[in-house]
Formats: structure tokens, C-alpha cells, sequence
């Protein structure tokens, strides 16, 4: 039987070392130790920012998360930290099922490769492997319109182009568990209808999403739990037209 | 809908997952092997030659240098010229290898931050990119040696097992020194002015044959020398000493060793140190 995806946070508590200049250089640390910490005093006052303070969720199959939040309230490092780019400095994440952060949509494509190179490039980064890549190249080309300019390096084309690549690439297989940080879109006016059908059933697809944004509609109609995160702390869970209320 | 969810297990420790990291890294070749090569291209961008500009340049850098030095030191041009190739094809990987595993990390950030991938496979990649290099520039060491007519016989084969050795320390080197130049930032100057300095004092241009014979004892303990001869004799025709061997192997498991204490320790922080 196939296990569900599933997708724990336990209490997370996340610091981000913050260093100036002072701090980054070997010198001060240097002259730190070397005058039994008078002359380079600041160098020990090591600040940091709480970006995450002991927050707990639990997903499961099915589930439609949004997370709102003001800036800085800590939505990507939160999807960050589900993604496993951040290890936790206090508690744990437990992922099961492939999972896949949307994060950026124009990650690791390549000015110099062809359309066709950065599709295989962009896939192996997202985690699939070289022969998955390559049975779902023509559909992506497809998909993406471009058609002799797949053969062309990304240089040449325009940033709508490159957009579409990047798109079509992310949309392309079904994770388990999709960290999104603000929705998939595509500028493009002809291509508007046909990006917005295939988010949809890309995250239809999902067994769980977790959708990070500021637009409130949009959260309502795609999500049906919410999380408010406020400083780092979660503020309130729940339905999502609660939560909305709530923020 | 909540009873599927499975009870959490206990997390790893740090070191299955820094092991965990490495071995994943390495066999993930199909990702590292891809933006190494495409590394190589995008400095050669819309250049005809290509790559081959490494080799070009390689051959001109030697063919002058060749008839200076050799000149000056009044050295057998057949003997001075494969051994001053040699000499620098390696020097370039190993300089590589040190100055590049600075950036392995930093230069990746925009993808550490995104994907959760192996942090090992940035290493791997500029490994990669360097033996890339080191085997377009290996081809005028070929030529070289056709125009002498050098061959260096069943010895030869003995370079293989001591460039192993070299990239194993690479990776190590790559790893130390990619975890600490992400943290403190004023490491990879630091370290460019040691390799530009190491560059003199270990013989590439010269030969220790030259020297005198009390100047003998410092050399044995210049890390580079070894590092250059397990690769270098072998295809000049001779049988590397056992202290150079020794050496290698000693550095291989120190470094091991050092590399992964780091690695279990620090290997969480790098992309918090990003």
C-alpha cells in the first residue's frame, strides 16, 4: 500500500545568525581572542533574528494549507525550513512523500544553455531523475510554445519566454508535497488561461499544498486550513475564511 | 484523515546525515557532471575554439616558458620541457581545486537556498569542473611528449592511483575550506596569497635537482611537492619516493578524518551562514 504524504513541524524554533563585516572577518575574531576580548568587543555580541519561535503543524493527505503573514512575519523561512533548505537550531520536520518547493520559478536556467538543455538542467535540480527528465521533455517543449527557440540559448529570449520555460519545467511532474511560495503565474496574455488551468491541476494533483501568499482571495479559493504566522510565532490556525478574518 | 500520519521515528544524528550527504552527493553524478560541464562552457561563451582555448593557452604558456627557463637554468630542453608541463598541468588542478573549494558553497547559494539537494554536490561539481581542465591541458603534455618522444612506460600507470589520491584530497580540501570561507568571508584572499606563494616555493618551474644540496631537507616538507610528484614522476618515467606516497596517503586520511568532523559539525549552518 502507498504510504500518504504526510508532513510534521515540531516545535521549530529557527535563529539566523546575523554578522557584519566585524563578525565575517578572521581579524576580529583574531584580535578578539588575542586581547582577551577589549579590543574587538562587539565581535562577541553576536545578535540574532527569531525567525521562527516553537511553531508546530501537522499535515496530512489532502490537506489545502495557506499561510498568511505580514513581511518578515517568517512565511519562507517557515516553507523553507518544510523544504529542508533550513535545519531547524531547535526541533524537528518530518517529511514523507516526494516533495518539491516551488520557491523560485526561473532557478538554475542557464543564459548560455539551450531551452532544450535548461529543461533537463532545471528537472535534475527539481529532483527528478535523468530518465524521468527525459520522458517529459516533449511535453514540456510542447507546452511551452517556443518551439525552434528550444534549440536556441536562453540568452535570446525574452523574459516572458524564460518565464514559460521555468514554468513548464516546475509544472511538469506530481510531488507529493508542494511548497509554494506565492502562486505560479505567466505575464503572458495568451498564455494566461492555459498557465492558470495547468497550476490548477498541478496542485490538484498534490497530496498536500502549502501555499505561502499575501492574496487573500486567492488563498480562499485555493486553500481550505489557514496558518497566520505573526513574528515568527503562529498566531492562529483554522479554517481559512477564519484566519483571513483574523488577519 | 489524521491517523495516516505516521508516528515520527527519532531524527538522525548529524553524522548519518553528513554521510548520508556525501555518498548521495557523489551518486547524484548525472546533476554534478551536468553544471560542472556547463561551468566550463559558460566561460568559454560563443567562443569558437571553446574549451580548447585552455589547451591553446597551456601550449603557448609552455612553449615559452620552456625556452626561458630552460635556457636560464641550462637544462636539457627534452628534459625540462615535459617536466615544467607536467609540472604546471597538475600545479593548475590542485590550485584549482584549493581556490575553487572557497566558492564550492558560495557560489551555489542561489540553489542551496531553493532545493534541498546534497551540499556535497557543489563540491563534487567544482571537482569536476577542475579535472574538466586539467584533461584539455593534459593533451599538450601528450604532444610534448610525442615531440621528445617520451615514453614513460608500465610506471606511467602508477599516475592513476596518485591522481585518485589527489582528487579524494580535493574533495576534502573542498569541503574544509567551502565551510569555512562561507563563514568567514576574508578566507579566499587568505588563501589565494598562500597557493600564489606555494607556487614558488615548490618546484614546477624548477627542479630540485637544482638546488643545493642542504636546501634538500625544507623541500621534503612542502605538502605541494608530494602532491605534485605521485602525479608527475610516474608519467616522467620514475617510480615516485615511498615519502611522497606516504605523504599522500598520510594527508588522504588526515584530511578524511578533518573533512568530516567539520562536515558533521558545520553542515547544518551553511546555508544559514549563506
Amino acid at each position: 500500500m502507498k504510504v500518504q504524504p504526510s508532513l510534521r513541524v515540531d516545535s521549530v524554533t529557527v535563529d539566523f545568525p546575523i554578522y557584519n563585516a566585524n563578525m565575517r572577518s578572521i581579524k576580529n575574531q583574531f584580535i578578539y581572542h588575542g586581547t582577551g576580548g577589549r579590543v574587538g568587543r562587539d565581535a562577541a555580541n553576536r545578535l540574532s533574528v527569531r525567525a521562527l519561535d516553537d511553531v508546530s503543524l501537522n499535515f496530512d493527505h489532502g490537506d489545502r494549507v495557506g499561510i498568511l503573514g505580514h513581511n518578515g512575519a517568517g512565511k519562507t523561512t517557515l516553507l523553507r525550513v518544510m523544504a529542508g533548505v533550513y535545519e531547524p537550531v531547535r526541533g524537528h520536520v518530518w517529511r514523507q512523500g516526494r516533495l518539491a518547493s516551488l520557491l523560485n520559478v526561473s532557478l538554475g536556467i542557464d543564459s548560455e544553455s539551450t531551452g532544450y538543455e535548461n529543461i533537463v538542467s532545471r528537472g535534475l535540480l527539481l529532483g527528478l531523475s535523468p530518465t524521468e527528465v527525459e520522458e517529459r521533455t516533449a511535453e514540456i517543449a510542447e507546452f511551452t510554445e517556443l518551439g525552434d527557440y528550444l534549440a536556441m540559448p536562453a540568452h535570446t529570449y525574452s523574459s516572458g519566454m524564460r518565464l514559460r520555460l521555468g514554468f513548464a519545467v516546475c509544472t511538469c511532474f506530481d510531488p507529493e508535497i508542494l511548497l509554494m511560495d506565492e502562486w505560479l503565474g505567466v505575464g503572458d496574455r495568451n498564455f494566461v488561461e492555459k498557465a492558470r488551468r495547468r497550476v490548477d491541476e498541478f496542485v490538484e494533483r498534490a497530496g498536500i499544498l502549502v501555499l505561502a501568499s499575501q492574496n487573500t482571495a486567492l488563498l480562499k479559493r485555493v486553500c481550505e486550513k489557514g496558518v497566520l504566522l505573526e513574528g515568527g510565532k503562529v498566531k492562529a490556525t483554522g479554517p481559512i475564511d477564519e484566519v483571513v478574518d483574523r488577519y | 484523515m489524521a491517523a495516516t500520519a505516521p508516528a515520527p521515528t527519532q531524527p538522525e544524528s548529524q553524522f548519518t546525515l553528513a554521510l548520508f550527504d556525501l555518498v548521495e552527493g557523489a551518486r547524484a553524478s548525472h546533476l554534478w557532471g551536468r553544471l560542472g560541464w556547463q561551468d566550463i562552457r559558460r566561460h568559454y561563451r560563443r567562443s569558437i575554439l571553446g574549451p580548447f582555448w585552455i589547451t591553446i593557452s597551456m601550449g603557448v604558456l609552455v612553449a615559452v616558458l620552456g625556452t626561458l627557463y630552460g635556457g636560464l637554468f641550462q637544462v636539457d630542453m627534452a628534459v625540462y620541457v615535459p617536466y615544467l608541463t607536467l609540472g604546471w598541468v597538475v600545479w593548475t588542478l590542485v590550485s584549482g581545486f584549493i581556490t575553487d573549494g572557497c566558492a564550492a558553497f558560495v557560489s551555489a547559494s542561489s540553489i542551496i537556498q531553493q532545493a534541498r539537494l546534497p551540499l556535497s554536490v557543489h563540491v563534487y561539481r567544482e571537482i569536476w569542473r577542475n579535472l574538466i581542465t586539467f584533461l584539455h591541458n593534459a593533451v599538450i603534455f601528450v604532444a610534448v611528449a610525442m615531440l621528445f618522444t617520451i615514453w614513460p612506460g608500465w610506471v606511467g600507470l602508477l599516475a592513476i592511483p596518485g591522481l585518485l589520491l589527489v582528487c579524494l584530497n580535493g574533495v576534502c580540501v573542498g569541503i574544509v575550506l567551502g565551510i569555512f570561507a562561507t563563514r568567514f568571508r576574508d578566507v579566499p584572499p587568505i588563501i589565494a596569497s598562500v597557493v600564489r606563494i606555494a607556487f614558488f616555493v615548490t618546484p614546477i618551474i624548477w627542479m630540485p635537482e637544482l638546488l643545493p644540496e642542504r636546501a634538500l631537507v625544507p623541500l621534503a616538507f612542502n605538502p605541494f611537492y608530494h602532491v605534485l610528484e605521485v602525479v608527475r614522476a610516474p608519467l616522467l618515467g620514475e617510480v615516485p619516493s615511498a615519502t611522497s606516497w606516504l605523504a599522500m596517503i598520510g594527508f588522504t586520511l588526515v584530511g578524511a578524518l578533518v573533512m568530516l568532523g567539520m562536515y558533521v559539525r558545520f553542515r547544518w549552518r551553511i546555508a544559514y551562514w549563506l
